[in-house]
């Protein structure tokens, strides 16, 4: 007995050594012609249809698979032809028109249609399959109503079949936006009749997105998927601009743990870090400074008050804490990755926009408003609790803030952590007092940050409300005159800077590491990169 | 025999039922939803995933037909994919970690834990009883980065990360030496010192000194006398091992990036995935009254001491 499972073993292990090193780099030289990128994305892809999806990793797959009306330019994201090989704008900026190129294709080789356009905004809006971010269509006209079932004809809502190549789109308001926002996933295209083959329009998981099934118009193919590994798309022959797509191959590997992508790509099986770990930023500043990237991001770094519940309804509370948080410490010496303080919500350049409304930080005057709201000196402060998710950055975040309200107001805050979900529960619930949060944006405009804080927003979650505030975003929402339109936005975020339902504390910036030969991949504050345009030089690649 | 295997297997009825049950309903208590995400959904959005999902049927209905129908639910996290999809899928991987990890884990434990209670407290004893001390103590999530560390990224031999060939589906790769080496030593650690309190148990028993009187060598007698006694320990702590060892590793999946089991365990919990959290723990609750069953009638085929009866 024993003798044979000792004999088992060793004939087991026989291959393993015998195999040995070897067999991972053999793979990789048979491939040395073609051009793959090899990346990681972060969390494997929940699906890829891109009316069931909302995350960030889903994002980057699907802007390879599917193409909507517009692309955009791979430098500075401004809208280039996509399908749509030209559009036209109505006088009153409500109309747009889109020209859709006769050679647009599907991969299995029907010609893109308006009528796919059309029948995809339906699909995505039937209250039935419940997108989670059909919202993301509601400029269109109609489609809020329809989408809650209020509107049951979809031929009332803003999009018109004019002929196959010719879509109308009629917006509620004038949209400046409009062309950026149709670079989200959720104004993509499906194959609709593919999409009915398995289980009908309105059934998510059906089936039609696995690799075997799945259609879509994008400068790639899906070509394999394997869950829980990686996810392969290959160059698409059928797609109307195919001579422009560099690579061949893109491998997006489902890696979270940070330490795990460094480690791929310091062993050279992957050509990026998605996250560099906030501890090897220096490190990497010294040594591998060419692979380093620091960027700007889209995001806002915050903390939510709940000013239905004592002490924090008092709007002077709200801005001594707001005032006594030294930002520029805590960039400095917590986050570390060259994240920007913000004394303001809105990220700064977005459409042109950056945000006049700035609070001071100013313990002095804290302390002053702390006093007048009946606690000077922090005597007699009410206990308070800070929640934040169960994560080692956002712990050290708040110890460093609950130090700086110690030492600045003499007052005790108690941090509470909790797991995602739970969390993220007690948030919706409106059970705590002050609570950790992030804010990515949809689109380069600054409506993404700030219709967020109206009343009706399901993103508010903090129990306040303004009507004058209400009334502004309503009003940006209908203004044409760009100008005046951002300037209804500045008096809308100075009322947010005043009444301080949140408390911003940095704008974050994307840290991660890029392979040197990975060409052609720009920067931008959205962190897109339309694939057609990456390449990879082989040569760099080998060194 | 037949008799009481068949006995064993009624008794895992009711065992399963309560795991099923257990699971389902802390699932449910738990605060918050497979729905909740950063971006809040609003109230109609909700209601009609619910809809979709079942979750509107009451709890006792939603139970039952997670209980019959499984493996064909959708997982809550990855709707493209059902229970069954991911189960099949997964599986095979974290099977093959741990079958090759076993195969190490047994082979140096063994050896180690014999050679120690060749001399008890000398060299022999000290040296590899300390360095399985050092592997029980050294969890897999340092040792998993040491050795990635010493064999990826200095000496450049393996992989660091991946399956089955980072790029492709290889059977035997370089890249699973390192994963079934770090899952493997920390068993191979409990193996030994298992392997030596059994093997010293057993060498000063009446018959070993029967048979050394008898004029056997000292090779027979270890082997074929003493080892089979010796063994008992690590047979029974082999059950639930293996099973944990199949079953998947959440850490070494981490750490690897290995497309297995393991890391379902641990995830679909979070994400409140609720067919797939109850697909995984039965699958593995399974697994575990299986080879339970088998240690037993293992244990007494080996020891004539015991007999069939429950």
């Amino acid at each position: 007995m024993i003798y044979r499972m000792i004999a088992r073993a060793s004939i087991c292990l026989m291959p393993l050594i015998l195999v040995g090193c070897g067999s991972g780099e053999k793979s990789e030289t048979s491939n040395e012609a073609l051009k793959i990128l090899k990346i990681t994305v972060g969390a494997e892809p929940e699906d890829i249809d891109p009316h069931v999806v909302t995350g960030v990793p889903e994002h980057h797959i699907i802007a390879a698979l599917t193409e909507g009306l517009v692309a955009e330019d791979p430098v500075d994201l401004h809208p280039v032809p996509g399908v749509a090989e030209k559009w036209e704008v109505s006088e009153d900026g409500k109309v747009y028109t889109f020209q859709i190129r006769e050679n647009a294709k599907w991969s299995n080789g029907d010609p893109v249609t308006s009528t796919d356009f059309a029948e995809s905004y339906k699909r995505i809006l039937t209250p039935a399959l419940a997108s989670k971010y059909a919202y993301m269509l509601f400029v269109m006209e109609g489609a809020e109503d329809y989408s809650t079932g209020k509107l049951k004809d979809f031929s009332k809502v803003g999009v018109k079949v004019i002929n196959k190549q010719t879509l109308q789109i009629k917006l509620n308001a004038p949209t400046p936006y409009f062309l950026s926002l149709l670079n989200h996933y959720t104004w993509f295209p499906v194959h609709i009749s593919t999409v009915k083959k398995y289980d009908g329009l309105t059934k998510r998981g059906s089936g039609w997105t696995k690799p075997e099934n799945f259609v879509g118009n994008g400068a790639f193919n899906l070509k394999s998927w394997t869950l829980g590994r990686k996810l392969v798309v290959e160059k698409s022959p059928t797609y109307w601009d195919a001579k422009s797509t560099k690579l061949d191959e893109i491998h997006f590997f489902a890696i979270e743990l940070e330490t795990t992508q460094e480690n791929a790509f310091r062993a050279g099986q992957l050509h990026n870090i998605y996250n560099l770990h906030i501890d090897k930023v220096a490190t990497y500043k010294k040594e591998h400074a060419d692979e380093l990237r620091i960027k700007p991001h889209l995001a806002s770094y915050f903390y939510r008050f709940n000013v239905n519940k004592k002490p924090c309804d008092d709007v002077r509370i709200r801005q001594a804490l707001t005032m006594a948080i030294d930002r520029e410490s805590i960039v400095k010496n917590v986050t570390k990755g060259e994240q920007m303080a913000s004394t303001f919500f809105t990220p700064p350049g977005v459409g042109g926009y950056t945000a006049r409304a700035r609070f001071k930080e100013d313990v002095g005057e804290a302390q002053k408003l702390l006093a007048q709201a009946g606690y000077p000196n922090g005597e007699g402060f009410p206990s308070l609790e800070l929640l934040y998710n169960t994560t080692e950055g956002h712990r050290i975040i708040a110890e460093a803030i609950q130090q700086m309200w110690k030492k600045n107001l003499n007052i005790n805050v108690t941090l509470q952590n909790q797991e995602w979900k739970v969390y993220l529960d007690r948030q919706r619930q409106m059970d705590y007092q002050i609570s950790r949060a992030g804010w990515t944006g949809d689109y380069p405009d600054p409506n993404t940050f700030l219709d967020m804080w109206t009343s009706w927003s399901q993103q508010n979650q903090t129990g306040w409300s303004d009507t004058k505030y209400d009334a502004l975003i309503r009003k940006a929402a209908i203004t044409k005159d760009p100008d005046t339109r951002l300037e209804v936005f500045q008096e809308a975020e100075e009322i947010l800077m005043d009444q301080l339902p949140i408390i911003p504390i940095y704008i974050y910036t994307r840290v991660y590491a890029l392979h040197p030969a990975v060409k052609n991949w720009h920067a931008n504050v959205l962190d897109h990169h339309p694939w057609k345009h990456i390449d990879l030089d082989l040569n760099l690649l080998k060194k | 025999m037949l008799k009481f295997i068949f006995r064993r297997i009624l008794e895992t009825v009711p065992v399963l039922l309560c795991v099923a049950a257990m699971t389902f309903f802390m699932c449910r208590l738990a605060p918050g939803g497979p729905f909740d995400d950063d971006k809040q959904v609003t109230p109609e959005v909700r209601e009609q995933l619910n809809k979709q999902f079942n979750l509107d049927k009451p709890l006792y209905a939603q139970f039952y037909q997670y209980l019959v129908n499984l493996p064909n639910l959708q997982s809550f996290k990855y709707p493209s994919r059902t229970v069954g999809d991911i189960i099949s899928q997964k599986f095979p991987v974290s099977a093959k970690l741990g079958f090759l990890a076993m195969c190490i884990a047994l082979s140096i434990g063994i050896m180690f834990g014999v050679i120690a209670s060749l001399r008890p407290n000398s060299y022999i004893d000290y040296i590899p009883s300390s360095l399985a001390m050092i592997g029980i103590c050294l969890p897999t999530f340092v040792m998993g980065p040491i050795l990635i560390y010493i064999f990826s990224l200095k000496l450049k031999w393996l992989p660091a990360t991946g399956w089955g060939g980072f790029d492709g589906d290889i059977f035997f790769a370089s890249d699973m030496i390192l994963p079934s080496l770090t899952l493997g030593l920390f068993y191979a650690a409990y193996i030994s010192r298992l392997t030596r309190g059994g093997m010293l148990d057993i060498l000063t028993q009446d018959y070993i000194r029967t048979a050394k009187a008898k004029g056997a060598s000292a090779p027979r007698i270890l082997l074929k006398h003493a080892l089979r006694g010796g063994l008992l320990p690590v047979i029974s702590f082999m059950g639930p091992a293996v099973a944990g060892l199949i079953a998947g590793s959440f850490v070494i999946e981490t750490i690897f990036n290995i497309p297995g089991l393991g890391q379902d365990f641990v995830k679909s919990a979070f994400n409140r995935d609720y067919t797939l959290v109850l697909g995984v723990v039965m699958f593995y609750a399974t697994l575990i009254v299986t080879l339970n069953l088998i240690v037993d009638i293992l244990q007494v085929s080996l020891n004539p001491k015991l007999k069939f009866q429950s």
